[in-house]
């Protein structure tokens, strides 16, 4: 199909974008790379008044500053699956990215434009929470950093006003003997996620600490398994606390049915992923009921 | 109704301007305004990888980009890369191996091996399946696809021994 006929304006700067949104309001949509957005638009499932293309923006900056990794809006998810910044300083980012959608969407899509879409199956808002990343918004009162974990309220949702944009992310820096997993079930490769999980956690003596799990795809968005996480911490790891772990997430997740799966069958393969990523966390394929190779 | 914007860029080496409504997307203006049909439009969502084109080097889905987002960029489109004689050698292999029936997957499928054979001088099957995991091919099963790609890559690696 073809989208519906809209206005275009290309700012010059962030200012100049932020006044075109307070003008228009929700008659406007800004628009980076457009790998959601234009579906959207070309399946008239949005019919914005004005497009406000941000693509003229210097916000494609990835760089060090002190302990935080920035990463500007306009950054694209090739542009990060390439960076030895992001290799280096924020390992689980570098393994979600090849698992986002294909090639060529990798090369348009933004991580500024993944996260305002606040689409609920899509890796960066999980990346994002077990990361403990801020999200750096500009709007007409000035900049604010959004906790990552406050950040998303529900499908397509987030706590962005109408005349606020996302400018960047700040991750801090990965800690030594902090360790990190990723994996997505999918249907074909870079397909929606019929459920996912980004995971952080500090190993030690057997033991694990300040554990983030965030799952995506379950739910109306992504979400940090906080009981499951505090089971996983609460002593040294054997089978068995990785069974209570798996047995809490029926209080943190509420997974949903839809035609890529049953809500059983989503509240099933989380906790397959729990152990798997336990067992990898650990190096100990045991405590996902294997044995070693 | 909404004003038109005009726009400038190079398409396969050539300046082009034209005046273009702004959700005119970018595989639309290249079949209907420039005749390069070659750039072929499937599901027009993203998915299907039928209209993958290169802008300033990079594949980008046609479908997904709009005409006016490529103002002042360099689009190359099968036709291009075709008449050129880049990606001869992919075309040949991809006669002989079969790796096409119908044909309409066929330029997607070869610009977006043709990124891969650029970057990684040998990728084995399994990276070669991954990277054109976003293009849908109806007829061939990919099996011969994979084939072709493979066959290139060895032997554009042979050549550079």
């Amino acid at each position: 199909m073809k989208a519906a006929a809209f206005d275009y304006v290309r700012p010059a700067s962030v200012a100049e974008a932020l006044e075109l949104l307070r003008r228009h309001g929700d008659a406007a949509k800004l628009i980076s790379g457009g790998q959601s957005l234009v579906p959207a638009l070309n399946l008239r499932l949005l019919a914005p008044e004005i497009l406000i293309d941000l693509g003229g923006l210097d916000l494609r900056s990835i760089a060090m500053d002190g302990g935080v990794l920035r990463i500007g809006a306009l950054a694209r998810h090739v542009d990060l699956l390439n960076s030895a910044l992001v290799a280096e300083h924020a390992p689980l980012l570098a393994l979600a990215m090849p698992h986002i959608a294909h090639p060529a969407i990798r090369n348009r899509g933004t991580i500024g434009g993944n996260l305002a879409h606040a689409d609920p199956a899509s890796e960066l808002p999980a990346v994002m929470q077990a990361l403990d990343a801020a999200i750096v918004v500009e709007g007409a009162d000035g900049t604010r950093r959004v906790d990552a974990r406050d950040f998303f309220t529900g499908i397509y949702e987030t706590v962005l006003a109408a005349d606020e944009m996302i400018v960047g992310v700040e991750i801090p820096v990965a800690e030594a003997g902090r360790r990190f997993f990723f994996h997505e079930f999918s249907r074909r490769s870079g397909d929606y996620a019929i459920v996912g999980l980004a995971a952080a956690a500090t190993v030690a003596g057997g033991t694990a600490s300040d554990v983030r799990l965030c799952y995506f795809a379950v739910g109306d968005k992504a979400t940090l398994a906080e009981g499951a996480g505090a089971a996983l911490s609460a002593g040294p790891m054997s089978v068995e606390r990785v069974a209570a772990a798996q047995a809490a997430l029926a209080e943190d997740l509420s997974p949903q049915d839809d035609q890529q799966g049953s809500a059983a069958t989503r509240m099933h393969l989380a906790r397959v992923v729990l152990a798997r990523a336990t067992a990898a966390l650990f190096d100990d394929p045991a405590l996902a009921g294997r044995t070693a190779a | 109704m909404t004003a038109s914007v005009s726009i400038k860029l190079t398409v396969n080496g050539e300046t082009v301007t034209a005046d273009v409504p702004p959700r005119m997307h970018l595989a639309d203006f290249l079949r209907e305004r420039l005749s390069l049909t070659g750039t072929h439009i499937g599901c027009e969502h993203g998915v299907c990888g039928a209209c993958t084109v290169r802008l300033d080097g990079d594949i980008v889905r046609g479908c997904l980009v709009l005409a006016v987002q490529a103002n002042g960029a360099a689009v190359e489109t099968v036709e291009g890369v075709s008449d050129s004689g880049e990606i001869a050698d992919l075309q040949e292999a991809f006669r002989q191996r079969n790796a096409l029936q119908c044909g309409y997957c066929t330029p997607g499928m070869l610009l977006t091996a043709q990124e891969l054979l650029a970057r990684e001088e040998t990728p084995d099957r399994e990276t070669i399946r991954e990277h054109m995991s976003g293009n849908y091919c109806r007829c061939t099963g990919y099996q011969a696809i994979v084939d072709a790609v493979e066959t290139t890559a060895r032997a554009r690696a042979a050549a550079r021994t």
